[in-house]
């Protein structure tokens, strides 16, 4: 399988490491203090546990261990093993407000200052 | 139809025109007792143990296509009982024992061939690991040896003893383990069962439940509706696909696993054995050919077809442990779907629906659990318990924590 990485056009594969569906990146935020401690076991145990594994277009989380090291979330048939598309996961992340947010300006140079 | 070795003398010299099908081809009645989903190993040996030993009647095994054609047709026809948890070992124990009096009780012939497995150790600490788990063999009834390396070299001196990197120190060998004809189970189990009446109905596959006020009705299937109070489902890699009709999510991805023939050879490997450094495993048929695997590829998967890179990657593991085979060639290579399941140990458990109840996550390990799985599945349909020996199989220990995690490796469904 060639998996088209959105920066470095397709590779192998091989080169990446399968984690899961790309659901996993919308872990549950849990806010402290916890008024409702089994309704949070319920929230981490669908997210940790329950698949929705389907037969056909699957979103799932690949990370290029050995290449750039990027997370994609790549999208693909599981029935015939095509590759639809590949997609940053910091991107997806971001666009639902779950990623580290845009970078950080670079701090100032205490040198020149 | 009852066979024997005067039968088939018999059935010689009448040109064999006696020989009947091994079970009957009925239509779907409007109604039965119980319905089990899925006509694979499972699933017949479910419907086989539910007439023979508790008793139901009334009963059909739904099958979308031909019966067998699915993981029970695609293994690699290991059977072991060679498991270090608690929650594990009775349970392969118990279908140890059902293996060595399967094709008598069932008059059909298995191949079922007790010629040892033995798992190969290369470190130290490996070896401990094998202990520990040899002990927990043996206090479960069941037979294990330590064997040290010039053991190990009396019984397979074609081995790569003094691999640089993965020199092997030994083994552990469970002498009860060895094979069976996959197929041959299935038609034996469905030719047992058929005897007892029930109905195995192939070419029709399930399309939905019927399900009202949370009890369970019937199904709807390729070939109309069919009504039952008590539906099981045993239907592997499809698992997923089959409960999400009835409501369900499961803790459990499909995967695609590969597995390998060679052409045929002369009779050299003794038994099953399998590489402790990288994961491979193999058996010669009586055929002659070299029968292997190795990992899973990796990724979700339906497509019953695997990527070359894990064929490179098990045969490389084949020429470490005995570069012996390097050049008998390849002669076929295929996949089934495994229901992977969270922490690597099968379902067997009722659901929130009432009358449903789910056999699966065998991860890739369903086949030498075939006769006690069948069994326990019956238990759990007939009674409403679970079998003692498959308790630890529920569906809610996710939630509770109450996991049984036999290689340690977390939520990650294809790192079991």
């Amino acid at each position: 399988m060639l998996i088209p990485h959105p920066l470095l056009g397709p590779r192998d594969a091989q080169e990446f490491v399968y984690l899961g569906p790309a659901a996993l990146i919308d872990r549950p935020q849990i806010t402290f203090p916890l008024t409702d401690a089994s309704a949070a076991l319920d929230a981490f145990h669908v997210y940790l546990h329950e698949r929705e594994n389907p037969a056909g277009l699957h979103r799932e989380l690949w990370f290029h261990e050995q290449g750039d090291r990027s997370w994609l979330v790549v999208t693909r048939d599981t029935r015939t093993h095509d590759i639809v598309g590949a997609e940053l996961a910091t991107d997806i992340a971001r666009a639902v407000g779950r990623g580290r947010g845009p970078e950080a300006p670079p701090p100032a140079n205490k040198d020149t200052a | 139809m009852t066979y024997s070795g005067f039968r088939v003398f018999w059935e010689g010299l009448r040109g064999n025109k006696g020989w009947r099908p091994v079970w009957r081809d009925p239509d779907p009645k409007a109604a039965y007792d119980i319905i089990i989903v899925g006509g694979g190993g499972h699933g017949l040996a479910t419907a086989y143990y539910l007439a023979r030993v508790y008793g139901q009647a009334r009963i059909a095994v739904l099958e979308k296509n031909w019966l067998g054609g699915g993981n029970v047709g695609r293994n690699t026809t290991i059977i072991r009982s060679n498991y270090l948890l608690e929650g594990n070992q009775p349970f392969y124990s118990f279908s140890m024992k059902l293996w060595a009096g399967l094709e008598q009780e069932l008059n059909y012939n298995a191949m079922v061939s007790q010629r040892g497995v033995l798992n190969l150790c290369h470190t130290d600490a490996q070896r401990d690991a094998y202990r520990r788990r040899g002990n927990a063999v043996r206090m479960s009834g069941d037979d294990a040896e330590l064997l040290d390396a010039a053991q190990v070299r009396q019984m397979a001196p074609f081995l790569n003893f003094d691999n640089a990197r993965f020199p092997i120190k030994g083994g552990l060998l469970q002498r009860s383990g060895g094979t069976a004809r996959h197929d041959a189970v299935a038609w034996g189990y469905a030719h047992g069962a058929d005897k007892l009446g029930v109905d195995i109905i192939q070419n029709c596959e399930v399309k939905g439940f019927r399900i009202e006020k949370g009890m369970m009705r019937g199904v709807e299937t390729s070939r109309g509706y069919i009504a039952a109070s008590k539906v099981g489902v045993a239907v592997a890699g499809s698992s997923g696909l089959v409960m999400a009709m009835a409501g369900m999510k499961l803790p459990v991805e499909s995967h695609v696993l590969q597995a390998f023939v060679s052409e045929g050879l002369k009779p050299t490997i003794p038994g099953v054995i399998t590489f402790g450094a990288g994961h491979f495993y193999v058996s010669q048929s009586d055929k002659g050919g070299l029968v292997f695997g190795g990992d899973i590829d990796g990724y979700n998967s339906y497509a019953q077809r695997g990527n070359l890179p894990v064929i490179e990657d098990v045969c490389e593991g084949g020429m470490a442990l005995m570069p012996m085979i390097g050049r008998a060639r390849l002669l076929r290579a295929w996949g089934g779907i495994m229901d992977m399941s969270q922490d690597g140990t099968p379902i067997i458990d009722r659901t929130p629906v009432d009358g449903l109840f789910f056999n699966g996550g065998w991860c890739y390990g369903g086949f030498k659990a075939t006769p006690a799985s069948g069994y326990c599945f019956a238990h759990l349909i007939a009674t409403g318990e679970p079998h003692p020996t498959a308790r630890f199989f529920r569906l809610d220990r996710f939630r509770s924590g109450h996991v049984v995690d036999e290689k340690g490796m977390g939520a990650q469904p294809n790192l079991h």
